[in-house]
Order: structure tokens, then C-alpha cells, then sequence
């Protein structure tokens, strides 16, 4: 277990983790679920248990499409989202470990799709 | 007539005219001057939450400071700008330790400490001219018409900082339908998300989400489906292969307005 | 001169582990006017009482200072002791060097400091104490139940059995409350009609039992033993005294679109009504917010069926006021609103319910007869998911943050109901924790998973999609499979948490007594005594002072009418002598006493005075009734010319305190 990098996680987001009742609100909600291997309630245990490098390398990071339904429906106001953002950053601070780059983007577009999709992905992806 | 400053994004200026362009002449029509502050940025499309993070945060500040700065309250349309700039405003005025961190590096005049009262487009629709008022406005009413309001994520969530409306059971888009004449249908996903930027890497999540939410609006009887988001109007309509129309709220609110020719489906 | 004795307790290691008592006692051995000043382990003990007893009588002691725990402990137990030795009870001090020392610090050397503080404040005070001779007042040999569920009904009939006058005082058309509306009960599944009925007739039935059903308490006055309640009768619009409860208004009344309150809204009633069949009293009772003769002066139909001519338009409020002894609280307990959690879609759709209106559903009285059908189309449910923990151990804004203790039993039992009745029918329950301690709970909960074969998911719902076709999507976690599960269910649910009664609050106020953050009446003792509160004479029975399941709340009735019994059976009871009085010489006769008095204690009277050039004046000037006052000290801060003063708690005692603390 990394002690600095879940000091870091837990910083970061602001959440105490130790609010968490294993209800698995946040996982009856959450719309991403079936895309993670890792899901919301795991993301607050893990964090808790610190294994966060495990999260690091886990593809759910990119699959949490933050629509705070965890966050407000969670009865303990633990806000799982900011879990998950906090590890996404976590990941994506380390040095060439963006999960999106410029140049991967034209051949994403089309004519309709609205800037705010790519301005969003590279804000969630990318340092 | 009452000014406001007026935060369009960039997405208003390009792929999403329609939102922008009948916000503002409703506004005009309302008694509503809107204006924009000048050399805005981008908001950033999405808010990080992490404590350590400032630099995504500026560009927000920079705006509801241009607006402090005009003595006026901001006005936003998008849904995505909305949750970034409010978000902004809610942690500036709660975390001492961010307000620091953020005038530190601006070196504001005066440093900025979430002064701006930030109203959405409904939100100035509801609070400040009123839905009764609008009603009495309306001159080409939407009779008949069964609109279901979609929320998504950003308008309402996280509810503690948004502070818009109940977040599982709003009623401000219902009532705006209701005030341009046409009849509200109250469908579970509306506050459900449409899949948002997942669309760029995976087409079949955005489709599932978007799915659900458009399955549960035509399941409960929509003619049609609006909303405040053009990422939310483009899954909707891209990701999604049931046949229901969406448009922008601002569309519907030029046509009772008669701004508009209505639209062909 | 006075001779003053100083005893440190250790309180074994709660005190002397952060409080070095033998420099205390030394210390304040040194004090002006101490003779004596010793330390022991256990003060309260026998021995430790005795050191005191023989200290008084060995060295003639004038006043002593007890350096211990709470007075709120053991006040009584030295002034006891004292008064055993032949010192006036009133010439002990006590100085809190536990609560308000060792306790809330960690290092000694402060504690050390701050306990000899503390001692010479109250050396400082007992200087000035005067012996006080305690009066005794009357008590009335009634009691009060405010609240007519099964725990007000349970206190009453108890008091009662013990011969003494008891009044229950109910805000419904009829007493039941709760468990009138519950179909069967855990963990026997014997009908709750049929066990609560026959209390409810005999509690009408009983001659010592006054009920005053469709009332509410509006003022309370006095204090233990003397309290002066004014009860409001509501205006029934009906002759209680004439009604026979035949049933034939409530049949022909033509307004029959009233929302029944009894069975949750599932159906409806008329505006002139009888809340059910086994009501007490059978009275009924018209609602004026739909009876089309008060509304609008036409209809009248009710007055032209009744034989007996109880229908009564131009019935107002009336007011009553009454004597108690004691007065028993058992305003119980509601589900919550379930507004704000809509991700269940309980305002979106008729067939997501709450549990209690589930009992409605299932009961035979209820909207469906007895049949389990839902509420939309009133068809035959197949497939039915319960979701735990509604609003319950909530942090966030919207819920509670207790366990409401009684919705995993209740859940257990609708699931196996349903089972039992309905066989064809699948029933899941999602739950973070199953808590079901008591006597035979468990093996009730066993026997719902392994003989009825409910499904049992831990995990919780996270979203509710209702579909047109009737179908409900229920969106939840199932942590142990680690799946994300969709059911498709015909009815939805919800164990809403439960939370006191609204009239609890502004009850409180009038009774003066403590509420915790959540509303729940506060005991005098957490554990040893539970069904008091800290103000005397007003006692707890059942859901007002936390949830509870029934047999808890008969438990906690019954005990709180042995309290109230306890208290009746005296002819007086001692008076606190720490009461106020005025000096009239100084008294201006402002009035500003009386105005803050919170129990009238403080009257005016006009007095001859003689002046200094022999002539008389007539003033008026405060007078304090002694029987009434309570010694809360109000009066003495608001006095501006200083004429009010508390005994044994006076402005000088006061302010030597304060010097010696400041000193």
C-alpha cells in the first residue's frame, strides 16, 4: 500500500471515506457501472483500504462520465465522483500517462459533435 | 429594461446558434438586455472537483469577475457552463484555501470571493420575470404539444452547489412548458445522464445512455423532448435511434414568443 | 466564624487520574474558614459519607464543600448525608471537578489548577449560604396522556389499575394511533385490531379513563404535582354525548372525495366520517375543509339523517382547563415525507409505496379488502422489491441520522406475508444491514429467508424507472453477486425512516422539557432513567423518545405509568426551598419580573408602606408564591433596581463565586 498516494487521493477530493456505510447507492446508480470493473463503492473502499494504484490502472477511470448522481444520492455524503476524479488525476499527472491526446482527436469528430465534448474529455483525460 | 451580463460559451457560437440566438432575442422580447462581458474565455466544459487543482478554475473566475466587475448578475444558457461556473462560484465563496490559491495567481484588483449571483437562462425565467409573466407574454402558445424536460446531469447536480431545483423531482423546466402552453410529461430518466463526452471513445455507452433516457421520455407519451445542454441535444439525437425530436428550450421559447416559425419534425 | 469542612473525592481513577487531588485538598485546607480538608477514594460510598458525617460532628462544621462529580449526581445524596450529621442540607456545596474538569482535560498540572479554582468558588459561596427549610405542596391526584396510541393507551390503563384519575388527550377523532393502522405484528404475526381493540374499549370503558379524542394540550402551567393544562376540544361539528356512532351520516353524506388519512390516501372518505370501525369513541366527526354545509351553508343531509339529532353546524372550539399531578407524553411517531428522495419515484408513481401504506393495503379493512392489489390498476403484483434504509442513517440533508430500528422487522414480515398469501409472487429486499436484536427477531428474519424464500440482496436501490406498461425498472447494487441488477417489478417498497410526531416540538416548549437534535424527548438518564425527563412530574412512553418497535413501547408505557403511579400515590411532595423573593423596600414595581416568569409565579400587590416622616404610601411591589416558583432565576437578571434574589443561589453568593474564580 502507497501511504503518500492515498494521502494524496484523499486530499485531493476532499472526501472521508470513512463516511461510507457499504450501502452501494452509489453503485445501484451509477450509469457507468456495467463499462467499469471497478465500481463507485470500490473506488471509496480501495481508497479506503489504499490501493489506489489498482484504480490507477483501471480502465473505470475513463468510464465515470461525472453526472454527481453518486454524489447526491449518497446517504453519507461520502461524493464517490470525487473519488474517482482524484484518482483519474492521480493517473494522469504521471508523466506521458494522458489517457487522451490532441491528435487522437480529429479522427473522433464529426460535423455535428459540439466543441464542449472535446474541451470536457481533455479537461477528464489529460493533464 | 433590466441588464444582465450574459455568458453564451463557445459551443453557442458555433454548433449550438439555436440556443443562443432565440435566448437572446427572448430575452429582448421579455424586456431582458443581455450582455456579454468582453474577451470571455472558455468555462472548460467540465469542473474538476480536486482540491489541488487551479488552474482549470481561472478561466470561470475571469468571467464572474468581469461581472462583479460590471455590477450585474451573470446570465449563463448552456447547461455545461452553468455547472462549471456555479460550481466555481460555490467553492470560492466555501474554500478559503482555493479563494487563496486562485487571487494569488490572478492578482485581482480585488481579490474575487463569489460576489456574481449567477442565474441560468430558467432560472432568470422563473426568478426574475416570473412564469406567470411569461405565460401573459406568450402569444403563439404550444397547445397540444406534450414536452418532456430533460434535465440531465449538469442543471441540477451536485444539488448542494447547483441549487437550482429539487434534484430528483424539479419542476422549473415542467413549469416553463407549462407557461409556453404546451403540457409537461414527467418521465424517470430526466435527470439521468445522456452518456455526456464518453461519446468521443464509446459510441455504445453514449448510446445506452442515451437510449434510456429518449425509451423513458416516448415511453410516457413526449412529442417531443428539450433541453439546455448541446452535448445532451447531440447524444440525444445522434446516439439515440428513437424517433423523438429534440430541440433547444430556447427554440420553443422563441416560437411561443413568436420569434419563431415553428419547427418542421 | 465559620467552620468549613472540604472533601475531594477521587472518584477512583475518573477524577485522580487528571486531577492530583491530594494537592487540591491541601490547597484548599488553606482557604479561609476551612477546618477540615481531606481527600477520599469513593466519596458517595458508605465509608465516604461517614468521613463527611463524623467530620460535621467532629469539628462542629458550619458549611461543607464536596469536590466531586456533578451535583446533578450526588447533590442529594450529601445533602443527605448532612442533614443525618445535623447540618441544614442547604450548607453543602458542591464543586464539579469531574464533568467540568478531569474529564474534559488532559493535563494534570491545569486540571490541578483548575480544580482548586473551582473549590474556592464554592468555599467562597458556602459563606454565604443560609440554612433553608424545604416547604411541601400538594399533589393533584390526576395524571395526563397526551398522545392516544398504544402507549398512551397502555400508561393510562396502568394508572388507572392503580384507582387513580387519568385523562388521555388525543389530537385524532380517535384513539389507536398507529398500530390501528397495522395490519399484523412482528414477530407473532397476531393481528394487531385484535389485540389493540380490546385496550381501546377498555381504556373508554374504564371509569377512571377520561378521553378527550379530536384535542389538543394548548397551555401548561405550574410544576410537578400542580400542573394547570387547557385542553382544546376541537370542534367535531358533532354532539359527542348524542352520537351513537350509527354510521348512517357518513353513508349518506353526498361529499365522499375526501383523501381517507386512515388508510394513507389509498381511498376516500366523506366529510362527515368515522375513521374505522372500531374507532373509540365511535363518534363522527365532520371535516371542515369538505363538508359542503360549512363550506357553503347548502347541503345538510347529514343533520336531516341523524336520528338523534348530534349533528351540530355552529359547534366552536371549547377550552378546558384541568388539575394533573403528572403529566405522561406519548406523542409518538410518523413516516417521513418521502419528497426529496425521488430517484425511488414515489411522487411518480401510485404502485411505489411506503410501508405503512402497504399495511393499508394488506389490511382487511383496507382499501382492497385485504387483498394485495396495487394501487394503479388493481391488479395481482408478481414481483414486489423492498428497499431498507428510506431516509434512515442518513448524513446529507434530506434524511435522519439514526437507525429507525423497527423497518427490518417490519419488512422481514410484509415479505413473508406476501409469500404466505401469494406464493406466485417474488419478493426482493435490498438491505445494507439486517438488525434485528430481540426476542425472537432473528429467528423471524431466518425464517423469512429460509422457509419463505424471500430474496434477501444486500446492495440498495439507486434508481426507480416507472414504464407505461405498468412494469417498474428497479436499477440497484447487488454487492455480494458485485453486479449492477435491473428488476422488473410490478410494486416498489419503501421502509421510509420514522421520525416524532410534529406536535412534539412546540409540546416540548410548553412542558418544558428537553428534546435532543432529531425531536425526540430527552430522558432524565440515558440508561437509568429512561422513562423520565429532566423536568419532574413529566414522564416519556414509547416513539417520542426514540423508535421502537410495540412490545418496547408497552414496556416503556407501562414503566413510565409506574413513574407517574409512583409520584400520584404521594399526598405531598417537598418543595424546592431554592426559590425567589423580593425585597420590597427596593422593589420599583416595574413588572419586569412578572413578564419573565415562565411559571406566574410573580403577582403584584398593593402595600402600605410608612415613610420616614411617619406618614404611609401605598406601592406596588412583586410578590413571589413560593409553592410555584422553581427557582430558574429569570426574575433576578431582569429586576434593574436588584430587589430579587434566589435563595441559595444569591446575587452576593453569586458574585463571590465569581471573585474567587477571577481571584
Amino acid at each position: 500500500m502507497n501511504k503518500n498516494l492515498k494521502e494524496q487521493v484523499l486530499r485531493s477530493s476532499g472526501v472521508n471515506v470513512l463516511k461510507c456505510m457499504r450501502c452501494g447507492k452509489c453503485s445501484g446508480t451509477c450509469p457507468s457501472y456495467d463499462e467499469m470493473e471497478y465500481h463507485p463503492h470500490q473506488f471509496v473502499y480501495m481508497v479506503e483500504k489504499g490501493d489506489i494504484e489498482t484504480l490507477m490502472n483501471s480502465k473505470s477511470l475513463y468510464k465515470c462520465l461525472t453526472c454527481f448522481a453518486c454524489v447526491d444520492r449518497c446517504p453519507r455524503n461520502v461524493e464517490p465522483a470525487k473519488v474517482v476524479e482524484a484518482v483519474r488525476l492521480a493517473a494522469v499527472r504521471k508523466q506521458d500517462n494522458n489517457h487522451l491526446s490532441p491528435d487522437q482527436i480529429p479522427a473522433m469528430l464529426d460535423d455535428e459533435l459540439p466543441q464542449q465534448a472535446i474541451v470536457t474529455a481533455l479537461r477528464k483525460y489529460a493533464k | 429594461m433590466e441588464t444582465f451580463t450574459y455568458y453564451p460559451g463557445c459551443t453557442l457560437r458555433t454548433k449550438a446558434k439555436d440556443l443562443d440566438v432565440y435566448a437572446r432575442s427572448s430575452a429582448e422580447a421579455l424586456g431582458i438586455k443581455l450582455e456579454e462581458p468582453a474577451d470571455w474565455q472558455c468555462c472548460g466544459g467540465a469542473y474538476t472537483t480536486a482540491k489541488d487543482e487551479i488552474a482549470t478554475k481561472l478561466s470561470a473566475v475571469r468571467t464572474l469577475n468581469a461581472a462583479k466587475e460590471l455590477g450585474r448578475p451573470l446570465v449563463t444558457v448552456c447547461s455545461a457552463c452553468h455547472n462549471v461556473i456555479k460550481q466555481t462560484n460555490y467553492d470560492i465563496t466555501n474554500d478559503e484555501d482555493m479563494a487563496a490559491k486562485v487571487n494569488n495567481y490572478l492578482g485581482l484588483a480585488e481579490p474575487y470571493s463569489g460576489e456574481t449571483t449567477v442565474y441560468h437562462y430558467l432560472e432568470l425565467l422563473r426568478d426574475v420575470i416570473g412564469f406567470d409573466e411569461l405565460a401573459k407574454k406568450v402569444t403563439n402558445p404550444l397547445k397540444g404539444k406534450k414536452i418532456a424536460a430533460y434535465y440531465g446531469c449538469l442543471l441540477l447536480r451536485p444539488s448542494k452547489s447547483m441549487a437550482m431545483d429539487d434534484p430528483e423531482n424539479p419542476t422549473i423546466m415542467e413549469n416553463f412548458i407549462k407557461a409556453i402552453g404546451a403540457e409537461p410529461v414527467i418521465y424517470a430518466q430526466r435527470n439521468e445522464c445522456c452518456g455526456g463526452y464518453i461519446t468521443l471513445e464509446d459510441k455504445s455507452q453514449a448510446a445506452k445512455r442515451s437510449n434510456a433516457v429518449m425509451n423513458s421520455a416516448k415511453d410516457q407519451g413526449a412529442d417531443m423532448v428539450i433541453t439546455a445542454c448541446p452535448l445532451c441535444l447531440y447524444n440525444l439525437k445522434k446516439n439515440s435511434d428513437v424517433d423523438l425530436p429534440v430541440y433547444y428550450f430556447t427554440e420553443l421559447l422563441a416560437e411561443a414568443l413568436g420569434l419563431k416559425e415553428a419547427s418542421n419534425e | 466564624m465559620q467552620r468549613i469542612g472540604v472533601f475531594v473525592c477521587h472518584c477512583g481513577t475518573n477524577i485522580a487520574a487528571t486531577v492530583d487531588v491530594k494537592t487540591v485538598a491541601e490547597t484548599l485546607g488553606h482557604e479561609a474558614g476551612v477546618v477540615i480538608s481531606q481527600d477520599y477514594q469513593y466519596m458517595c460510598s458508605e465509608s465516604g459519607q461517614n468521613l463527611v458525617k463524623n467530620a460535621i460532628k467532629e469539628h462542629n462544621l458550619t458549611g461543607i464543600v464536596i469536590c466531586s462529580c456533578s451535583p446533578r449526581m450526588h447533590e442529594n445524596t450529601f445533602r443527605k448525608a448532612a442533614a443525618a450529621a445535623g447540618l441544614n442540607p442547604y450548607l453543602v456545596e458542591i464543586a464539579n471537578i469531574r464533568e467540568q474538569c478531569s474529564w474534559i482535560h488532559k493535563d494534570i498540572a491545569t486540571a490541578t489548577d483548575k480544580a482548586i479554582i473551582l473549590g474556592r468558588a464554592a468555599i467562597a459561596k458556602v459563606h454565604l449560604n443560609a440554612p433553608l427549610i424545604a416547604g411541601e405542596s400538594p399533589v393533584a391526584k390526576r395524571a395526563l396522556v397526551i398522545g392516544g396510541g398504544i402507549a398512551g393507551i397502555q400508561t393510562a390503563l396502568d394508572i388507572a389499575e392503580a384507582g387513580f384519575d387519568v385523562d388521555i388527550v388525543e389530537k385524532q377523532p380517535t384513539i389507536g394511533g398507529k398500530m390501528a393502522q397495522i395490519d399484523k405484528t412482528f414477530p407473532t404475526l397476531d393481528c394487531a385490531a385484535c389485540i389493540l381493540t380490546p385496550k381501546m374499549v377498555e381504556a373508554s370503558q374504564n371509569e377512571h379513563i377520561t378521553i378527550h379524542s379530536f384535542s389538543e394540550v394548548t397551555d401548561v402551567k405550574g410544576f410537578v404535582g400542580n400542573f394547570t393544562v387547557t385542553i382544546k376540544k376541537k370542534a367535531r361539528f358533532v354532539d359527542e354525548t348524542k352520537c351513537t356512532g350509527c354510521g348512517l351520516c357518513t353513508e349518506k353524506c353526498p361529499m365522499k372525495k375526501v383523501p381517507n388519512e386512515f388508510n394513507m390516501g389509498l381511498d376516500n372518505r366523506s366529510a362527515v366520517y368515522i375513521p374505522f370501525a372500531q374507532a373509540v369513541p365511535k363518534v363522527a366527526t365532520i371535516d371542515p375543509n369538505y363538508c359542503m354545509m360549512l363550506k357553503t351553508g347548502k347541503c345538510g343531509v347529514c343533520s336531516k339523517v341523524c336520528s338523534v339529532g348530534a349533528i351540530d353546524y355552529k359547534q366552536q372550539d371549547r377550552y378546558i382547563e384541568e388539575k394533573y399531578g403528572a403529566i405522561v407524553v406519548a406523542t409518538g411517531f410518523n413516516p417521513i415525507k418521502l419528497d426529496k428522495y425521488d430517484e425511488f419515484a414515489y411522487n411518480q408513481c401510485p404502485d411505489v409505496v411506503t410501508s405503512l401504506e402497504l399495511e393499508r393495503l394488506m389490511n382487511a379493512a383496507g382499501p382492497n379488502g385485504g387483498t394485495l392489489l396495487r394501487p394503479s390498476d388493481k391488479t395481482h403484483p408478481h414481483t414486489i422489491v423492498f428497499v431498507q434504509c428510506v431516509g434512515s442513517r442518513c448524513d446529507d440533508s434530506k434524511g435522519k441520522p439514526y437507525c429507525s430500528k423497527i423497518c427490518c422487522m417490519y419488512t422481514a414480515k410484509h415479505a413473508m406475508l406476501i409469500r404466505e398469501k401469494y406464493p406466485d409472487t417474488e419478493v426482493y429486499v435490498f438491505y445494507i444491514d439486517v438488525r434485528t436484536p430481540g426476542k425472537n427477531f432473528d429467528e423471524f428474519y431466518r425464517r423469512a429467508v429460509e422457509q419463505y424464500n424471500v430474496h434477501y440482496i444486500k446492495g440498495m436501490v439507486g434508481k426507480v424507472t416507472p414504464k407505461s406498461d405498468g412494469k417498474i425498472d428497479v436499477q440497484a447494487s447487488d454487492l455480494l453477486a458485485n453486479e449492477q441488477l435491473h428488476i422488473s417489478a410490478d410494486m416498489v417498497v419503501l421502509a421510509a425512516a420514522i421520525e416524532p410526531d410534529k406536535t412534539a416540538r412546540p409540546l416540548a416548549t410548553m412542558l418544558t422539557t428537553q428534546m435532543d437534535t432529531n425531536d425526540f424527548f430527552t430522558e432524565a438518564h440515558p440508561k437509568l432513567r429512561p422513562v423520565e425527563s429532566a423536568t419532574a412530574g413529566i414522564f416519556l412512553s414509547g416513539a417520542c423518545q426514540g423508535p421502537k418497535d410495540i412490545p418496547e413501547t408497552v414496556a416503556q408505557a407501562s414503566a413510565a405509568a409506574a413513574k407517574a403511579i409512583g409520584l400520584l400515590c404521594k399526598n405531598s411532595i417537598t418543595c424546592n426551598p431554592c426559590v425567589a423573593h423580593s425585597d420590597e423596600l427596593m422593589c420599583n414595581g416595574c413588572s419586569s419580573c412578572e413578564k419573565v416568569c415562565p411559571y406566574g409565579a410573580i403577582t403584584y400587590v398593593d402595600k402600605e408602606f410608612r415613610m420616614p416622616d411617619r406618614t404611609t404610601k401605598v406601592r406596588r411591589v412583586a410578590s413571589v408564591n413560593p409553592a410555584v416558583c422553581q427557582g430558574c432565576g429569570a426574575c433576578t437578571v431582569a429586576c434593574p433596581s436588584g430587589a430579587m434574589d434566589l435563595n441559595g443561589f444569591s446575587n452576593s453568593q453569586i458574585m463571590a463565586e465569581v471573585d474567587a474564580i477571577c481571584k
